[in-house]
């Protein structure tokens, strides 16, 4: 906007902002109040944080967290899938059953579903001619309910994306002569990968911290589990949470940086110059969209 | 594959039916389409041309009546006196022999125009990637597109994507070619590019039945057509009779209509 108008070399005003800069110099207060605040409270220990961060029993609870997420995601993925697919087929049972099991899962909340995946000794001591604790020990049950929880959420989101694939491909793809499995394979499912990843993105984020949830157990070393058991009986509380929270960010960051690129995969054909419908584009900054 | 008997008709119908609930949109089709024949089917919208095109694929089910294309009945094993349901691969397989354009070309947008044309010869007849990719270039170059392999649809004007999902149809060696209105999602200055496509082939001796609103070529193409109207045959025959010197009063008032849009 040149101050200067062109054809006539007049001055041109532009309208200013008085608003939006008192706004922002109320929140910057604020906010430096905050970091102040927390930054010089004695009650933390920041070196101390640093150290947990860093130490090796922090760094295997962020790798079981890791792993729990990438099963539990890797799991619900495959069960959601076979339970969208059931539950768009012409057969009611199946039907049935994909309704029955997004009710079920979608229905009772995460933390009693891991209680219940551990106590399962409780109600089936035994599966067949085998102990059921040793069937499935803390680790087992602990991805069991992750998986399970999540393939139910991913069934609706698996769901949704299938049907918003138009007819006329199916048609297309079967007057060519693919059977029903290789045009889901190879012309639905691609495309509905495009509309399916953004919420499982968000699924995934969601995922890493309902990790935490298995601390319930105690015996799974998650990152939250490890840091309670070895810095609460030091009186590290605070210092341990900050750690944890560190951790999760850093987690939640690198997954975001990895569906910026799953989505730029799976987004082809569709990308047109100048566009940026993508949430983690807009995110990162990294908007320029390949033609 | 299915076996193509090189004699008889390709189409064989023979008072087909078809409703969707209670709608009744074929009421009794009769006709037959032979070798090298085109055939040309027009009537208003609703008159159920489009309807009986999907059929000849199993698109749509019939309801009643016989349906036989290659002498096979669709969607149906003929063992001994009694007609079984084909198995969801085996109406695949029948498939093969038949190629379809659409109205919206229905592209596969995550693929590009090379990508589409070579999807069904590698996954249902299982050919080597080269192989397809060479036939996959000469088909676009013949439908005037070689420069535009590596471009996904979306990239494409309405002319060009129909006819790269003209290729796309052709890759499968098809022996009977259905087109579904193709150029009626079309810009009119972008109608004659796919109507050159499909002359082309008209004149290789594909067979094909054409539903399509363009009198002017399907007069020039046509060996036969016919006028469809409430889900019956009006009227039928050569498109110098049918188009030009109509007996019914329907297809002359349609003509009327198509013709001069305005009055």
């Amino acid at each position: 906007m040149s101050p200067i108008d062109n054809q006539t070399g007049r001055q041109v005003v532009p309208l200013r902002h008085y608003g939006r800069f008192v706004a922002a110099v109320v929140v910057l207060l604020l906010l430096s109040a905050l970091f102040i605040s927390v930054g010089r409270n004695d009650k933390v220990n920041w070196g101390t944080v640093g150290k947990i961060i860093t130490s090796t029993i922090t760094l295997r609870g962020v790798w079981i967290t890791i792993l729990l997420t990438l099963i539990a995601m890797f799991a619900g993925l495959v069960l959601g899938t076979l339970s969208a697919v059931g539950g768009l087929s012409k057969n009611p049972v199946l039907r049935g059953v994909s309704l029955g099991f997004t009710w079920f899962f979608r229905g009772t909340p995460l933390l009693v579903q891991i209680l219940f995946w551990y106590n399962l000794a409780l109600f089936f001591p035994r599966i067949g001619p085998w102990d059921t604790n040793e069937v499935i020990p803390a680790f087992a049950a602990a991805a069991l309910a992750l998986s399970l929880n999540e393939g139910a959420y991913m069934s609706e989101i698996v769901r949704t994306g299938i049907q918003a694939i138009d007819p006329g491909q199916t048609e297309a793809a079967q007057s060519l002569g693919l059977t029903p499995v290789q045009t889901l394979r190879r012309v639905v499912l691609p495309q509905a990968m495009r509309i399916i990843i953004p919420p499982t993105g968000n699924e995934t984020i969601s995922m890493l911290k309902s990790t935490s949830l298995v601390s319930v157990i105690g015996s799974v070393y998650d990152l939250l589990t490890r840091l309670q058991i070895t810095y609460r009986p030091k009186g590290l509380v605070i210092e341990y949470l900050f750690g944890a929270s560190f951790w999760y960010l850093v987690l939640t960051t690198i997954f975001s940086i990895g569906q910026y690129f799953i989505e730029k995969r799976f987004g082809r054909g569709f990308d047109r110059p100048g566009s940026a419908r993508s949430s983690s584009k807009r995110m990162f900054g990294l908007g320029k969209a390949v033609a | 594959m299915t076996y193509v008997p090189t004699s008889g008709p390709v189409v064989e119908a023979l008072g087909v039916c078809k409703n969707f609930g209670r709608l009744e949109v074929l009421k009794g089709i009769t006709l037959t389409v032979d070798h090298g024949e085109i055939v040309s089917l027009m009537g208003p919208s609703g008159s159920g041309k489009s309807t009986f095109l999907r059929c000849l694929n199993h698109l749509e089910t019939i309801n009643g009546g016989e349906l036989r294309v290659f002498g096979d009945y669709v969607g149906y094993r003929e063992v001994g006196n009694k007609l079984h349901e084909l198995k969801p691969k085996e109406v695949a397989a029948r498939r093969q022999n038949i190629g379809m354009v659409f109205q919206r070309f229905n592209l596969f947008p995550h693929m590009t125009a090379l990508e589409n044309i070579c999807l069904a010869p590698t996954v249902v007849r299982g050919r080597s990637k080269s192989d397809v990719a060479h036939h996959a270039e000469v088909l676009l170059d013949r439908v005037g597109l070689s420069a535009k392999r590596d471009v996904y649809p979306a990239q494409l004007s309405g002319g060009q994507q129909q006819r790269v999902a003209i290729a796309r149809a052709l890759a499968m060696e098809p022996e009977l070619m259905l087109f579904d209105e193709p150029t009626s999602a079309l810009d009119p200055e972008l109608v004659g590019e796919v109507l050159q496509v499909i002359r082309d082939l008209a004149e290789s001796g594909m067979t094909m039945v054409i539903v399509s609103h363009e009198i002017g070529f399907l007069k020039d193409v046509s060996d036969r057509v016919f006028f469809m109207d409430g889900g019956v045959v009006v009227e039928s025959g050569p498109p110098v009779e049918v188009l030009v010197n109509p007996q019914h009063e329907r297809t002359k008032d349609f003509l009327r209509r198509v013709l001069q849009p305005d009055s």
